[in-house]
């Protein structure tokens, strides 16, 4: 029963990374990559891995997808101004550089999977999101407060990035000038 | 086949995804979304593995992972939309000057 979500979900990740790709529409794409964050999540709740799911859902699902939307949307982009089709020989690395990453990548899995042995997990289950706080309050500290510098540079960087020359804001300073 | 198996056969079937699409779409928006897929095998990876190992530390690099990536997106899709500002296109082969 479980493998059997694990395969549901894990085919339904993977039907909307190829949708992502062949849909020619950014909408559409849009949407498919809604399927994939989901279906992800859900192999996060199989693996138990709760908080991380549901902050997947709220991040990804919520945020980073309808930012992507608003953009699609803020630039007008539909069917109407068709890109032109990757050319074949783009196509053709394309194609092969995939055909080599999933070789490599596919081999690394199998070698380790068949050597590793049955789950050690399962070892923190009760108070699961407890201990994951403890872990990043405590041990991980550092990295959580350089995080949020790292966010609220961002924040700066996007206002200044999208700022026009002739807004507002630089007509009244020029006057204090 | 055990999830264990399954779950790396995923996320890397996710990461490969993301590869192709970088390379082969040519509308930047759906480039970011591919970069996107990416992060999102590596962090199927890192909870994965996490599972398997019986530690917590692979999910808190999955936090850190969703935050650096929620500002990277931020970022982009506003030179994305400086780009367009400027060019009145998203085509990334038309962003070339510095190749010259």
């Amino acid at each position: 029963m479980e493998t059997l979500l694990y395969l549901v979900f894990g085919l339904a990740a993977l039907v909307g990374g190829v949708l992502v790709i062949v849909n020619r529409n950014p909408v559409y794409s849009a949407l498919s990559l809604v399927l994939t964050m989901f279906a992800v999540s859900a192999l996060y709740v199989l693996q138990q891995a709760y908080f991380v799911a549901a902050v997947q859902l709220v991040v990804y699902a919520g945020a980073i997808v309808v930012l992507f939307l608003f953009v699609i949307m803020l630039l007008n982009l539909g069917e109407s101004d068709n890109l032109p089709a990757a050319s074949g020989a783009r196509r053709f690395v394309g194609a092969l550089l995939g055909v080599t990453f999933a070789g490599i990548i596919g081999a690394l899995v199998w070698e380790y999977a068949s050597t590793a042995g049955v789950a050690a997990g399962a070892a923190t289950d009760a108070g699961h999101t407890k201990h994951l706080a403890r872990l990043l309050f405590k041990n991980y500290l550092l990295p959580f407060e350089i995080v949020s510098l790292v966010l609220l540079a961002a924040l700066v960087g996007v206002i200044v990035l999208i700022r026009t020359r002739g807004s507002g804001l630089d007509a009244s300073e020029a006057d204090h000038v | 086949m055990s999830s264990f198996a399954l779950c790396l056969a995923v996320s890397a079937a996710l990461f490969t995804l993301g590869v192709v699409g970088v390379m082969v779409k040519r509308n930047a928006i759906v480039v970011f979304m591919c970069i996107e897929l990416m992060l999102n095998g590596a962090n199927l990876a890192f909870v994965t593995f996490s599972r398997q190992h019986g530690t917590l530390d692979g999910q808190i690099f999955v936090f850190f992972v969703m935050a650096i990536a929620a500002a990277e997106v931020a970022i982009g899709l506003a030179i994305i939309v400086t780009v367009f500002k400027n060019r009145a296109s998203i085509n990334v082969d038309d962003v070339t000057m510095l190749r010259r």
